[in-house]
C-alpha cells in the first residue's frame, strides 16, 4: 500500500472511532451538554483536559520551533506547562466554587456590572481569534500534505472542515470522544519519538534519548554531537541561549499567565462536580500534557539531527559532501509539492547546502568551499513533526499516525475556540444585553454566523500568518494574559478592585498588548502595513509575543489604581468573594 | 479571625510556597541561572538546559498534586468541605 492510501485509511479510522463514540456518547448527555465533566472522574476529566488544549501549535508547530531554537524554546515548553500551576492554585478551584458557566459570567457578577461582561466578552473574542489564525495555518500544513496539494489549497479545504465540524458542535462536551484524541494523539505523538530515539542512542524513552550517547560507537552524547553538526555550519549552539534573558523570561511568564486566562481551558474547570476536583483535574491534565511537553524536546533535537544529516552527508567542506539534489529522498519531494520546502541551486553544483549564512563569521569558509549562499532558501518549521519520521525512513503506518494525530489536534481545539467565540456573541452579548428577547432558534442563528465569520476571518489572516502556528498561538497568550487573568484573578483575592478599577485595567492591558503587536505585526495582522520593523526597533527589546507579561502589570497597576480613586466595592460584592475562597456549600454549576 | 479567615490564611500560605518553588525551577534554575548550571553535566544534558526543557515540567506536575493534597487537609481541618 502506498503512504498516500495508508494515511487516508488511518486518518479514516480514527476518525470513524471519534464518531462512533460521539454518537454512543451524545444519547446520554445532550440535556448536559455544557456539564462536559460532571461525573467524570478526574483522571479522564484532565485527559480530556489534555486533548483541548493541545492544538496545532502544540502538536505540529512545538517540535519544529524547538528544532530551530534549541534552548530557546524553553520559553513555550515552560509557558504552556507551568500555567497550570497558576491555574490550580489561584483560580481553578474558586471558580469552581463561583459556579457559573463562562468568563464574562464570572467578571460581570463580580465586578457587578454589564461594562465589564462586555468588556470581558471583547477581550475573549480577540484572544480567541488571534489563536484560532495560529490553528489556521496548522491546519494548512497538516491538509496540505496529506492531500499533497499547495498550503493555500490545504488551508481552503481545512477551513471548511473545521466549520463543519464546528457547526456540529465539534464534538465538544462529549467527554468520551476528547479521551479518545488524547489517546490517538499522544501515541501518533510518542511512537516515531520513541523508534526515533532508539535508532539513535538505543533508548527507547524519548526524555532519557535526549541524554544519550548515540549508538555510532563514537560515545559522543547526543546534544553535543547536535550542537557540533550545527556550530560546523555556521549555526550558534544548540544549547545556548540566543534570545536576550529578558525576552525569555517575559514570553514564559507571558505565556504562562496565558494559559491561567484562556476561555476554553478555564471552561473545564467551571463544571468538574467538586472545588477539591478542581484543583485535581488540573494536575492530571498537566501530567497528560506534560508526557507531550517533555517528549516535544527529543523530537525536536532528533528530527534536527536527521535533517542536517539528511543534507551534510559528507564531512563540511568537501564537493562531494552534500547530497545531491537528484537523489533527495521522497519526503522532500512531498514537501516541495506543498510550497512549504524549497530549495534553489545558488552555486550551481546539484548539490544541497544547508548552513547559516546570516554569520559573518562564517562567509569566508564558506566561499572557500565555493557555497554561494544557503540553499534550503525554505524550510517551515511547521513542516518538522510531520516530516520527522519520513526523514527517518519510519514505517508508513506510523508517519500516517502522525498525519491523523495532527489533525485531530488542530480541528477540536479550533472548532473548540469558534464555539467559545460564537457562544460569547450570541449567549454573552445578544441574549444576556443586548437582545434579551431572542428565542433560541435565533441564538443558535446568531452563533453559526459568528462561527462562520470567524473561521473566514481566521482562514484568510492564516495564509499570511504573522508567523509559525506556534508563535501566532503566542501571540494569543499574550493577548489573554494582559486582559483576562489580571481581571479574573483581581477578583478572587482583592476585594478592593471595583467595575471601574476592572474595566480600565483590562482595557489598558489588552489594548496596550494589541497595539504593540500591531506595530510590528501589521494593523491587524495584515501583511505589509507594520509600521515598525523587527527585531530593531523592538521597544527595549521586548519581542512582541512576549508583551503580554507587559500587559499583564499595567492591567494590574491601573486596576489598583483607578478603584483606590472611585467608589468602594459595594457589600454583598465582598461577600461573595469571601464566599467564593471556601469550598463549602459549592452547589451543582448553573447557567445565569 | 473567622475561621474562614484562617482558612484563606492557611492557604494563601502554602499558595505562596509553592509559587516560590515554582519559580525557582523554571525561572530560577531555567532561565536566570542557566548560565553557570549548564557548566554542570546531568549525563548528556547540561543541567540548565535539562531543567528548562525537562526538569521544571516534573516539579509542576508535582507541585499541583502537593497543593491539591494538602488543600484537602486543610479543607478538613477548617471543616471547609463540600458534602
Amino acid at each position: 500500500m502506498t503512504l498516500q492510501a495508508t494515511t487516508y485509511l488511518v486518518v479514516g479510522l480514527t476518525f470513524a472511532i471519534y464518531i462512533t463514540i460521539a454518537i454512543l456518547a451524545r444519547a446520554k448527555s445532550t440535556s448536559d451538554f455544557y456539564v462536559a465533566g460532571k461525573g467524570v472522574h478526574p483522571v479522564l476529566n484532565g485527559m480530556a483536559t489534555g486533548a483541548d488544549w493541545m492544538s496545532a501549535a502544540s502538536f505540529i508547530s512545538m517540535a519544529g520551533l524547538i528544532a530551530f531554537m534549541g534552548y530557546d524554546a524553553c520559553v513555550y515548553l515552560m509557558g504552556w506547562t507551568g500555567g497550570y500551576v497558576v491555574l490550580a492554585m489561584m483560580l481553578a478551584p474558586y471558580l469552581r466554587k463561583f459556579g457559573k458557566f463562562t468568563v464574562p459570567e464570572f467578571i460581570g457578577d463580580r465586578y457587578y456590572s454589564h461594562a465589564a461582561r462586555i468588556t470581558a466578552v471583547v477581550c475573549l473574542i480577540t484572544c480567541s481569534i488571534t489563536y484560532v489564525i495560529g490553528q489556521m495555518k496548522g491546519i494548512g500544513v497538516a491538509f496540505s500534505r496529506f492531500l499533497e496539494v499547495e498550503f493555500s489549497t490545504g488551508l481552503f479545504i481545512g477551513m471548511g472542515i473545521v466549520f463543519v465540524y464546528a457547526v456540529l458542535g465539534g464534538m465538544k462536551g462529549i467527554t468520551y470522544t476528547q479521551i479518545a484524541q488524547y489517546c490517538v494523539l499522544i501515541f501518533a505523538y510518542t511512537v516515531p519519538a520513541v523508534f526515533i530515539g532508539f535508532q539513535l542512542t538505543g533508548n527507547p524513552v524519548p526524555q532519557l534519548a535526549l541524554g544519550s550517547t548515540l549508538t555510532d560507537g563514537s560515545g559522543v552524547h547526543l546534544l553535543a554531537k547536535l550542537n557540533t553538526i550545527i556550530v560546523d555550519l555556521g549555526f550558534a549552539e544548540y544549547t545556548a541561549q540566543k534570545w536576550s534573558t529578558l525576552n525569555v523570561f517575559l514570553l514564559t511568564l507571558s505565556l504562562m499567565v496565558g494559559t491561567a486566562g484562556l476561555p476554553h481551558v478555564l471552561i473545564r474547570f467551571f463544571t468538574v462536580p467538586k472545588v477539591r476536583d478542581a484543583r485535581f483535574s488540573t494536575g492530571w491534565a498537566l501530567v497528560f500534557i506534560s508526557l507531550l511537553y517533555t517528549t516535544a524536546p527529543a523530537v525536536g533535537a532528533m528530527a534536527r539531527t536527521n535533517m542536517m544529516n539528511t543534507f551534510q552527508t559528507g564531512p563540511v567542506g568537501s564537493p562531494t559532501g552534500n547530497l545531491l539534489y537528484a537523489d533527495r529522498p521522497s519526503w522532500f519531494t512531498n514537501w516541495e509539492k506543498t510550497g512549504l520546502l524549497k530549495w534553489v541551486d545558488k552555486n550551481g553544483d546539484g548539490r544541497i547546502q544547508y548552513y547559516n549564512d546570516k554569520n559573518k563569521a562564517f562567509d569566508e569558509k564558506a566561499a572557500s568551499y565555493g557555497w554561494k549562499g544557503n540553499e534550503m532558501v525554505k524550510i517551515d518549521r511547521d513542516i518538522m513533526v510531520l516530516a520527522n519520521p519520513e526523514i527517518a525512513n519510519l514505517p508508513f503506518w506510523v508517519i500516517a499516525l502522525v498525519a491523523a494525530g495532527g489533525i485531530a489536534a488542530a480541528l477540536s481545539t479550533a472548532a473548540g475556540l469558534l464555539l467559545a467565540i460564537s457562544s460569547a456573541i450570541s449567549h454573552d452579548l445578544l441574549k444576556s444585553v443586548f437582545m434579551k428577547n431572542i428565542n433560541e432558534k435565533q441564538e443558535l442563528l446568531a452563533s453559526r454566523i459568528a462561527m462562520a465569520f470567524a473561521v473566514i476571518v481566521a482562514g484568510i489572516l492564516g495564509l499570511h500568518p504573522p508567523g509559525f502556528a506556534a508563535q501566532v498561538v503566542a501571540l494569543a497568550f499574550g493577548l489573554a494574559a494582559s486582559s483576562i487573568f489580571p481581571a479574573l484573578m483581581m477578583g478572587i483575592f482583592s476585594k478592593r478592585i471595583n467595575r471601574t478599577g476592572a474595566i480600565a485595567g483590562m482595557l489598558t492591558g489588552i489594548g496596550s498588548t494589541l497595539l504593540y503587536i500591531f506595530l510590528y505585526k501589521g494593523w491587524f495582522f495584515i501583511q505589509g502595513t507594520a509600521p515598525l520593523a523587527e527585531p530593531q526597533d523592538w521597544l527595549l527589546g521586548i519581542n512582541p509575543q512576549s508583551f503580554g507579561a507587559v500587559g499583564a502589570v499595567l492591567n494590574f497597576v491601573v486596576a489598583f489604581l483607578v478603584s483606590k480613586a472611585t467608589e468602594p466595592v459595594p457589600e454583598h460584592i465582598q461577600h461573595l468573594v469571601e464566599d467564593i475562597r471556601i469550598p463549602k456549600g459549592a452547589g451543582t454549576a448553573v447557567s445565569h | 479571625m473567622t475561621n474562614g479567615e484562617a482558612y484563606w490564611k492557611k492557604n494563601l500560605k502554602l499558595m505562596i510556597g509553592c509559587l516560590i518553588v515554582w519559580f525557582i525551577v523554571s525561572f530560577g534554575f531555567g532561565i536566570l541561572l542557566v548560565h553557570p548550571l549548564n557548566n554542570i553535566m546531568l549525563g548528556g544534558y547540561p543541567l540548565g538546559f535539562w531543567f528548562a526543557q525537562q526538569g521544571s515540567m516534573y516539579v509542576f506536575v508535582i507541585l499541583i498534586f502537593f497543593y491539591a493534597n494538602t488543600m484537602t487537609k486543610y479543607d478538613r481541618e477548617f471543616d471547609v468541605e463540600e458534602d
